[in-house]
């Protein structure tokens, strides 16, 4: 049953590239034709893509999941690529087609007033079709060339207002530090190539994820004493770290809020900026391949989960400083993106993509809210001159707290509380150290402390904004449907990702699942889901004592929470200055190299050019002066003829290339002739 | 014509100059549409022999004539895939650049004459496989260039095109010597003859004969011959620090020429490694490997670098070009001492098709630099400008889609070479692909930063009135636009022709 979709697969990505081919030679008044083949060619892949969920069913495909083709060979060898359908596969299919679909419906209403509508939707298009190419993906390569094509996507649309100078140096911001990850999982690719002899991840037995191919990586040594899986892995999670936005390579996302509000939600926040943990699940088998052989354990998934914990409560604490609708969270989706990568590293696989799955959801609805909000503030995005706005838009503010709450964890009725759950769960279990544990708590309290925050100022107390308040405005159907779906899909998912019956997990693991009520009353998950639910508990009150209690009523009156802790508040707000100490560190002495090494080729290559001018000029002259003064007296007495012959030669060194051609001409031509009769 | 197809290939270009270099003065608006032509011949005869072309071992249309017997000189045509890739680009290059060029310059018919000598030139470099042919060749080709840089170049032209004809001259010299010495000994100039005798350590033999020395210093002056043929190639790719002519000449010569400089004639060089070097001299070039792979690194970077820190539009690219031959060098070399076969096809079939696919990029973002200069009335300085995109969001765009192509995008055609090229090279030097890594983000950095500055941002009042690409020159980039795209998406499609090239190289290239 299903195995068709397997052999079509390649469609459900075609579709958005396709619409995207077309729209770019679509001229910009084209506004009705962008939308129904943007909208249109995703609704396919969307009805594709959950064929390809269901045809990836525990028990619904025979064998071999997997279709591969060769791309190209060079000399004899072929280097293939291909496509698998597996558990994650078909869940990232579905969640990415079904997110993006519902917010290309939202930014018809969103992005209705911009001139350069029907080149959004090309860009739009473009990223979903990569995006959806890059989880389908079977071999790394073709992972890799998704990879990159979404984030041009991405650099494409930050800089969509390039008029705007901070857009355009996000977009170019984003490009580069991603390329930094990149380029260190190029080289992973490349180095696991070189061992492997392949990139395919599954290949009947012969694939670099497969178990031949593990022992061979386990057992080799590289560099300073770590095993070559080990080496490999730490340079594609480098990539991870890049396009996930975790430290220390996490600077690019918070600026990439510079583009449209469906942008960051659909690829700042769903979609794009999961990439990195869903890449480190992909190669979840070479991550987890140690020596020892138990699960979780491994240097390169310890490495993960210590990079994704600290990444988790860092950026929660910067989100609790910050005023910008946008920015508080992008800081919360790094913040997530930690969370998911502690839950791989602890080795709760199935759970950290349960957190992907859920938190692309709920984010992309928290997004849509935010843009939502900003929109009817006439394009206002500090919080600061917001407030108040539920009285005007109440389903946005409805949408907006049910993405709050999922994100902060509220228990039982969101997804958000059952998967962050799940990932305290697995970092309690974790026999290497309790700390990721007790961050990951800590980062509840916070992210429900900032998300209080933010609903408080933006909805709650009275209108900051001065004279545009007559002007605020519900948004239209086009943009609340989305919402109101994304909300009911938030409650909904939580049914299946309960420890009583853990759907989903089982799913992305390749079982099925069985109604097991009995777990979630277990001793150890009661007390976690207790002491994470009195955590986010405090985190919002704390939240509400400062900001929703006394709302405040000016725009420029201090936060409250600067007024307690002035020094951490500006450091945060300040994002613990990272930004700076890069400009000082890295970019300076880069841009100081670059200038070093023009001023050699300046003055010492470009130099020896000018030189190897003069000394041939100089020797012209010489020669000339030489024979004039030197060698012409000295025959003078002599010959006549001979003399002749000298101010002959020397007119032949005027140093006119003309010249020396045609002597060098003479000659060649003297020596075929002596070479040939002499 | 039949049996004589690859002589077609240079006749048609030389033909052509001979007619536009007769045509009468009030003639002269003649010379473009006849010069047009001829390339557009040159480029259907490539495209003919492509597809008549068989990707099998050896070299194919090959024609064999005694020239002078006495000196082992023949007329000896042929090409494998590495050849024909070659005269496809320069066919290809060269109409475009003959397109780009401005029209209503002095001296027209000198012009279109020496472009097509040019192009004449090249062909034959690309065909021969005797060496006193391919070196007349090399050397024909190098004497227009160095007049249309002199004749129609930009303020700074004396001493740049003084630079640049002695720099290659010095090479050229080196390698004319170099080639004496091997001919004394083994008495042909025949490039695949020498290169089989070679194979076979015949050469050293035929060293000791002739001179009568030991073999060990049979083998240091052969090594010494191969420094001489180096050189010769190497100032033309560049290798750095030969590369001091470049830049100038690169910022100087009209934008056209630039195109061909950057386009076909930086590939000589690297044709030279494939067909001369490697097959004769790769123990002497095994024997400095470690050097040389220093070098290559230093190129890759140091350009990069170099790259970032220009503001002369032409200049930047100039340095961006000196990078990405460099990773073909990188390959070259490392490919020496790659143990695995498919490591040294992945390294010497990624040159392959890093030399052609960087042939479009480069020639069209020059190019595209030609209708810059043409709306900014010859401003290329990068604070120049800004915003464009406004104006022209075309123009941008393609633009961009050469920009992602020159800095390895996947899905362009920049990205499978550099993939096998780092491939090949991460078998051989590990250390070496790590530290060139570092050449592909700064060539983000400073492409990233030419988008940014010249397109992004507001538009400045004076260039309010900048049109976008017109329809004619929109056709011009098509064939460009999509070559990147279709070799990108299906490099398939030339490595099918230089695949049994490929194999081969990879044999000589055994160490």
């Amino acid at each position: 049953m299903m195995s068709w979709i397997r052999e079509w697969l390649w469609l459900i990505p075609l579709a958005p590239l396709a619409a995207a081919g077309l729209l770019a030679l679509t001229p910009r008044a084209g506004r009705r034709r962008a939308a129904w083949l943007g909208i249109g060619s995703l609704s396919v892949a969307t009805v594709l893509s959950w064929a390809a969920f269901f045809g990836a069913w525990p028990g619904a495909g025979g064998a071999g999941r997997e279709v591969n083709f060769t791309w190209l060979t060079f000399g004899r060898t072929p280097l293939e690529l291909g496509w698998v359908l597996d558990p994650l596969t078909g869940a990232m299919l579905a969640m990415v087609s079904t997110v993006a679909l519902l917010i290309f419906v939202y930014s018809l209403g969103d992005m209705r007033a911009d001139p350069n509508f029907t080149r959004f939707f090309c860009f739009l298009s473009f990223f979903a079709g990569s995006m959806l190419g890059l989880v389908m993906a079977n071999s790394l390569l073709w992972l890799f060339m998704c990879w990159e094509l979404v984030g041009l996507a991405s650099y494409l649309l930050i800089g969509f207002w390039f008029e705007k100078p901070a857009a355009a140096a996000a977009a170019k911001k984003a490009f580069l530090v991603t390329r930094i990850g990149d380029l260190g999982l190029l080289l992973g690719l490349i180095y696991l190539y070189t061992e492997t002899g392949t990139l395919l991840c599954y290949d009947e037995g012969r694939g670099c994820l497969e178990a031949a191919a593990l022992a061979g990586l386990v057992e080799r040594v590289s560099v300073g004493g770590i095993t070559v899986a080990t080496a490999i892995s730490l340079l594609i999670f480098c990539g991870a770290i890049g396009k996930s936005g975790q430290v220390p390579l996490h600077v690019w996302l918070p600026d990439a809020m510079e583009g449209p509000t469906p942008v960051s939600a659909l690829i700042h926040a769903a979609t794009m900026v999961a990439a990195g943990v869903f890449l480190v699940a992909r190669v979840y088998p070479l991550m987890d391949a140690d020596v020892a052989g138990e699960p979780g354990l491994s240097a390169a998934l310890q490495g993960v989960a210590w990079v994704g914990a600290v990444t988790a409560v860092m950026a929660a604490a910067i989100a609790a400083a910050q005023f910008d609708l946008k920015r508080i969270l992008a800081y919360s989706t790094v913040s997530q993106l930690g969370y998911m990568m502690m839950a791989l590293g602890v080795g709760g696989y199935a759970v950290g993509m349960f957190h992907l799955i859920a938190h692309a959801f709920f984010k992309a609805l928290l997004f849509l809210g935010a843009g939502s909000a900003i929109h009817g503030c006439h394009h206002e995005r500090d919080i600061r001159r917001m407030g108040g706005l539920r009285r005007w838009m109440p389903v946005t503010f409805a949408a907006h707290a049910v993405g709050m709450m999922a994100l902060a964890g509220v228990p039982l009725f969101f997804c958000g509380f059952w998967s962050k759950d799940g990932i305290l769960h697995a970092a309690w279990g974790w026999p290497v150290s309790r700390l990721p544990f007790l961050l990951g708590l800590a980062g509840v309290g916070l992210t429900a402390f900032y998300m209080m925050r933010q609903m408080a100022m933006v909805y709650g107390g009275e209108y900051r904004g001065g004279q545009l308040k007559k002007e605020i405005h519900e948004s239209p159907a086009v943009m609340r449907v989305p919402m109101v779906i994304l909300a009911v899909a938030v409650v909904l998912l939580s049914v299946v990702g309960t420890p009583a019956w853990p759907w989903l997990e089982e799913f992305l693991e390749g079982r099925e699942a069985a109604v097991r009520a009995g777990d979630l009353f277990e001793h150890e998950t009661l007390w976690i889901m207790g002491a994470s639910a009195l955590v986010m508990g405090a985190g919002l009150v704390a939240g509400w004592r400062l900001y929703g209690r006394r709302p405040q009523r000016r725009a420029d009156a201090p936060d409250p929470l600067r007024m307690a802790q002035p020094a951490v508040f500006s450091l945060l707000e300040q994002r613990l200055r990272f930004d700076e100490v890069y400009e000082a560190t890295v970019v300076r002495s880069a841009a100081w190299a670059a200038e070093a090494w023009d001023w050699l080729e300046r003055e010492v290559w470009q130099g020896l050019m000018q030189w190897a001018g003069y000394g041939a000029l100089a020797a012209g002259w010489l020669s000339r002066l030489s024979d004039e003064y030197l060698v012409n007296p000295a025959f003078d007495g002599g010959c006549e003829g001979v003399r002749g012959c000298g101010r002959g030669m020397s007119g032949w060194h005027g140093g006119r290339l003309r010249i020396y051609l045609r002597v060098v001409a003479a000659g060649m031509a003297a020596m075929a002739v002596w070479l040939t009769w002499g | 014509m039949a049996g004589h197809e690859l002589t077609w290939l240079t006749m048609a270009p030389l033909l052509g100059a001979a007619v536009v270099a007769c045509l009468p003065r009030s003639q002269e608006a003649r010379a473009r549409p006849i010069g047009l032509s001829a390339a557009g011949i040159a480029l259907a005869w490539a495209l003919g022999l492509a597809l008549r072309f068989q990707d099998l071992p050896g070299y194919q249309f090959v024609e064999r004539l005694s020239w002078i017997p006495y000196l082992g000189v023949e007329y000896h045509l042929g090409v494998d895939g590495l050849g024909l890739a070659m005269a496809l680009l320069t066919g290809f290059v060269m109409l475009l650049a003959l397109m780009v060029s401005r029209t209503g310059l002095e001296r027209p018919r000198l012009y279109y004459a020496l472009f097509l000598l040019l192009e004449a030139g090249l062909m034959g470099t690309f065909t021969a496989l005797n060496f006193f042919h391919w070196f007349l060749c090399w050397e024909l080709s190098l004497i227009p260039a160095f007049f249309l840089i002199r004749l129609w170049g930009g303020p700074m032209r004396g001493s740049v095109s003084t630079g640049f004809f002695l720099y290659t001259l010095a090479g050229s010299v080196a390698m004319l010597l170099a080639f004496q010495v091997l001919f004394l000994a083994t008495g042909t100039f025949d490039l695949p003859g020498l290169a089989r005798l070679s194979q076979e350590g015949g050469v050293t033999a035929r060293l000791s004969e002739y001179f009568g020395w030991p073999e060990g210093v049979s083998r240091r002056v052969l090594g010494w011959v191969g420094a001489g043929v180096f050189l010769g190639l190497a100032v033309k790719v560049p290798l750095m620090p030969l590369h001091g002519w470049l830049p100038g000449a690169y910022a100087e010569a009209p934008t056209a020429v630039t195109m061909v400089l950057t386009g076909v004639m930086s590939k000589m060089g690297l044709y030279g490694f494939l067909r001369i070097m490697g097959p004769i001299f790769a123990d002497a070039m095994r024997g400095a490997w470690g050097m040389l792979m220093v070098l290559a690194v230093v190129t890759v970077v140091g350009s990069a670098a170099a790259a970032w820190a220009q503001k002369d539009l032409k200049r930047l690219l100039a340095y961006s070009s000196i990078n990405h031959l460099g990773y073909c060098l990188l390959g070259i070399f490392a490919a020496l001492q790659c143990g695995s076969e498919s490591a040294r096809q992945a390294a010497l079939g990624g040159v392959i098709l890093q030399m052609f696919n960087h042939g479009i990029n480069a020639a069209t973002l020059f190019g595209l630099v030609a209708l810059v200069e043409r709306r900014s009335g010859g401003l290329r300085d990068l604070d120049d400008f800004g915003g464009l995109r406004k104006a022209a969001p075309v123009f941008c765009g393609v633009m961009g889609m050469a920009v992602f192509a020159s800095l390895g995008l996947p899905g362009l055609n920049g990205f499978p070479g550099e993939f096998l090229i780092f491939t090949g090279v991460f078998a051989a030097a590990p250390w070496a692909a790590v530290a060139s890594v570092l050449g592909l983000l700064l060539t983000a950095v400073f492409l990233l930063g030419l988008m940014q500055r010249m397109f992004h941002g507001p538009l400045p009042g004076r260039w309010s009135g900048w049109t976008d690409l017109s329809p004619r020159e929109w056709a011009m980039m098509i064939p460009s636009l999509g070559l990147m795209l279709v070799l990108g998406v299906y490099p398939q499609a030339l490595l099918g022709i230089v695949n049994a090239a490929v194999v081969e190289l990879a044999a000589v290239w055994a160490p």
